[in-house]
């Protein structure tokens, strides 16, 4: 699987990874995105990039504050993604 | 102008529980095998089932393939073909178990065999008591069959082009096809992709409707590409809903919210279904509830602004009896809907949740179209699977855990078949048309020289509120005819939508055009049926085909027990008998549904 280390996120990448299977993440990041896509610092997008590595059922968990995410430096993105 | 060729066995769209389990078939055979997704494979909308899959295995209680038959066929309103009904129920205790084989964590019995728990409509002994025969894995199974069938692709070694979008089906002289045509989206380039068969398992497109639960990528795109190849569509009028969606959003808000006492008001804040349901009221049926929340908006007793949603209010009840009993409702108010359930009503509207009609295919997989007077000659070449396919196993409206078996069932039904073609064929593949790929660039090329077009969110949301209003739950003649010239007005918008950015590499504005493309292909085809089919048949409700002694629940047997097929040249309706003939048992003779 690809990562964000490989090569510099764009944001139509980013974008598209947004799209998930579930309905509820859709909504969640399409949001996110709308507000702060513009905003995101490039280590940001690629913790956002990271992030959206998880698979549907565990990111939803996540973002909904119900799990931890276990990589602890990306506290600050779930952060922002739960506040959002 | 020429385009790269990738050249394969089989080519199969969508990687989804359908596309996947096709994929293992032909892929064990030995086939060279491409899987095509927009997505990374376990993103699949098929991630969102989480009801489990319907196999008689009686492991808790006696059942039998028969008695999961005629609920079946009962749930369809007999719309569902016979034949392909049983095909699929004798085949889930084998898909089933196959699953399982693969690494699949089903839920247990203490005895280790595969638990089964009770699902509405699930009856043992022809409808007589309630039966355990849905197989789970906790509330996440879609979520495990996607991951248990994509590791086994992988050792399978089929290959996997993820983040490439189908643009169109590719037929020969003869009207064969001989592949598709994708863009890879990481560099905008199209590409041909030549194959001996191509599976179409791209599900469904409920993202038609303005409130729907389908994830954004349930465009129809496959859909959508076989009408533009001069495919029909089959019985496209019959979609399942869902009472309460949050309006604007479409996230489902569980039953129990009724049961624990949640009461629907409309606009002036009256409890509207005293007047519909005096006895059971808000927990009246869910298609009694689906037409009075249609019924309060149409009348003008919507709210918001739009006056297009009505509310459900638990206020009354006590926020820690909400806090213990519907511990997840609060959460999707404040996310979904900008609410404290606790403190505020929320917006609820029908929302569209599964597409029963689709590509029409008989139980083999095998894509089928009318042919010198055969209703249902095999389109050589062509398969499809899963929600994008009409088998036709659920008929004017599905019985719930029927999809993931659905899937599987025809997943592996067609990939068979296509072993079979493939390996009939003449080693070298049927060549391809001169100027294969020039209708999808023309395509591309129209959407990157479009000035003075319109947006493409606008005319998406305007066919979305389009066939919510005009087309969802429950249909009026007037609404319908009026729909009808609204979606052809919005067909036109749609031919000349323009993007700004006009960049190649993951262009996200060009691919939302692409798949607006195909949607419009699916909000025609479904509005155009409804309009026709003048009765009421399970998911197809209309105001002027009631109950009566004569037409029992609106349903007219002696004219419409018939499949529709949609053409999209000149918007053209024809019909084919349902097959009321099964494989090897009798016929489930017709008679009112009734639960």
């Amino acid at each position: 699987m690809d990562s964000a280390n490989d090569y510099q996120v764009s944001p139509g990448r980013l974008l598209w990874h947004c799209r998930r299977g579930l309905l509820e993440l859709d909504l969640i990041l399409q949001r996110f995105i709308e507000h702060h896509l513009e905003s995101l610092t490039t280590e940001q997008r690629a913790e956002l990039f990271e992030l959206l590595h998880y698979d549907d059922i565990t990111l939803l968990a996540i973002v909904s504050g119900r799990e931890q995410c276990e990589e602890t430096r990306l506290k600050g993105m779930v952060d922002l993604l739960r506040a959002a | 102008m020429s385009v790269p060729i990738r050249k394969f066995d089989a080519v199969i769209v969508g990687a989804g529980g359908a596309g996947l389990r096709a994929a293992i078939q032909l892929s064990e055979a030995g086939l060279r095998t491409a899987v095509l997704s927009k997505v990374f494979p376990t993103r699949s909308h098929t991630v969102a089932a989480q009801g489990g899959v319907a196999a008689s295995l009686g492991n808790s209680e006696e059942d039998h393939w028969h008695w999961h038959m005629y609920d079946t066929v009962k749930g369809s309103d007999w719309l569902g073909d016979q034949d392909a009904i049983e095909f699929m129920c004798r085949k889930a205790n084998e898909v089933v178990v196959e699953l399982e084989h693969y690494g699949m964590p089903f839920d247990r019995l203490d005895n280790g065999k595969i638990y089964q728990r009770p699902f509405g409509g699930h009856m043992s002994n022809f409808g007589e008591k309630p039966v355990r025969r849905s197989c789970a894995a906790a509330d996440r199974t879609g979520h495990a069959m996607l991951h248990a069938m994509y590791q086994r692709n992988v050792k399978a070694n089929t290959q996997f082009f993820i983040e490439w979008m189908a643009l169109d089906l590719i037929r020969d002289d003869a009207g064969d096809v001989v592949g598709v045509t994708a863009m890879e989206m990481e560099s905008g380039e199209v590409y041909v992709f030549h194959a001996k068969a191509v599976l179409f398992a791209t599900g469904g497109a409920g993202r038609i409707y303005y409130s729907s639960t389908n994830a954004f990528i349930n465009t129809g795109d496959g859909v959508g590409m076989a009408a533009r190849a001069g495919i029909p569509l089959e019985d496209m009028e019959f979609w399942q809903f869902h009472p309460t969606g949050v309006a604007g959003a479409g996230v489902l808000i569980t039953e129990g919210v009724r049961g624990e006492g949640g009461i629907l008001r409309n606009a002036d804040g009256e409890r509207f279904m005293e007047r519909y349901a005096p006895n059971a009221k808000d927990l009246a049926s869910r298609d009694v509830v689906s037409r009075a929340m249609v019924t309060e908006i149409n009348e003008g007793r919507g709210c918001g602004p739009n006056k297009d949603h009505v509310m459900l209010d638990i206020t009354h009840l006590d926020p820690a009896t909400i806090m213990k009993r519907l511990p997840g409702i609060r959460e999707i108010g404040i996310q979904f809907a900008g609410v404290d359930a606790i403190k505020e009503p929320l917006p609820v509207v029908p929302t569209c949740h599964y597409q029963m009609g689709g590509i029409p295919t008989n139980y083999h997989g095998e894509v089928v179209m009318p042919k010198n007077g055969n209703p249902s000659e095999p389109v050589p070449g062509f398969y499809a699977a899963g929600e994008c396919a009409c088998a036709s196993v659920h008929g004017a409206n599905r019985l719930g855990t029927n999809s993931l078996l659905d899937l599987l069932v025809f997943g592996k039904s067609s990939g068979e078949s296509m072993v079979e073609y493939i390996k009939a064929q003449p080693a070298a593949h049927k060549p391809l048309p001169a100027n294969a790929a020039d209708y999808s660039l023309s395509r591309l090329n129209r959407l990157d020289t479009q000035t003075g077009g319109t947006a493409v969110g606008a005319t998406r949301l305007a066919m979305q509120r389009t066939m919510q209003a005009h087309c969802g739950v429950f249909r009026f003649k007037n609404m319908l005819d009026e729909g009808v010239s609204k979606i052809t007005e919005i067909e036109q918008q749609v031919a000349s939508t323009e993007i700004k950015d006009k960049s190649k590499v993951f262009n996200t504005a060009r691919l939302e055009a692409l798949e607006l493309d195909n949607l419009i292909e699916v909000a025609k085809a479904t509005i155009v049926s409804a309009n026709a089919r003048t009765e009421s048949r399970g998911a197809h409700v209309r105001d002027d085909a009631i109950d009566s002694p004569e037409f029992p629940d609106g349903r007219d047997d002696a004219n419409w027990l018939k499949h529709t097929l949609w053409y999209r040249e000149g918007n053209k309706l024809d019909y084919k008998p349902v097959n009321m003939t099964p494989l090897t048992v009798d016929t489930i003779a017709l008679k009112k549904r009734a639960y």
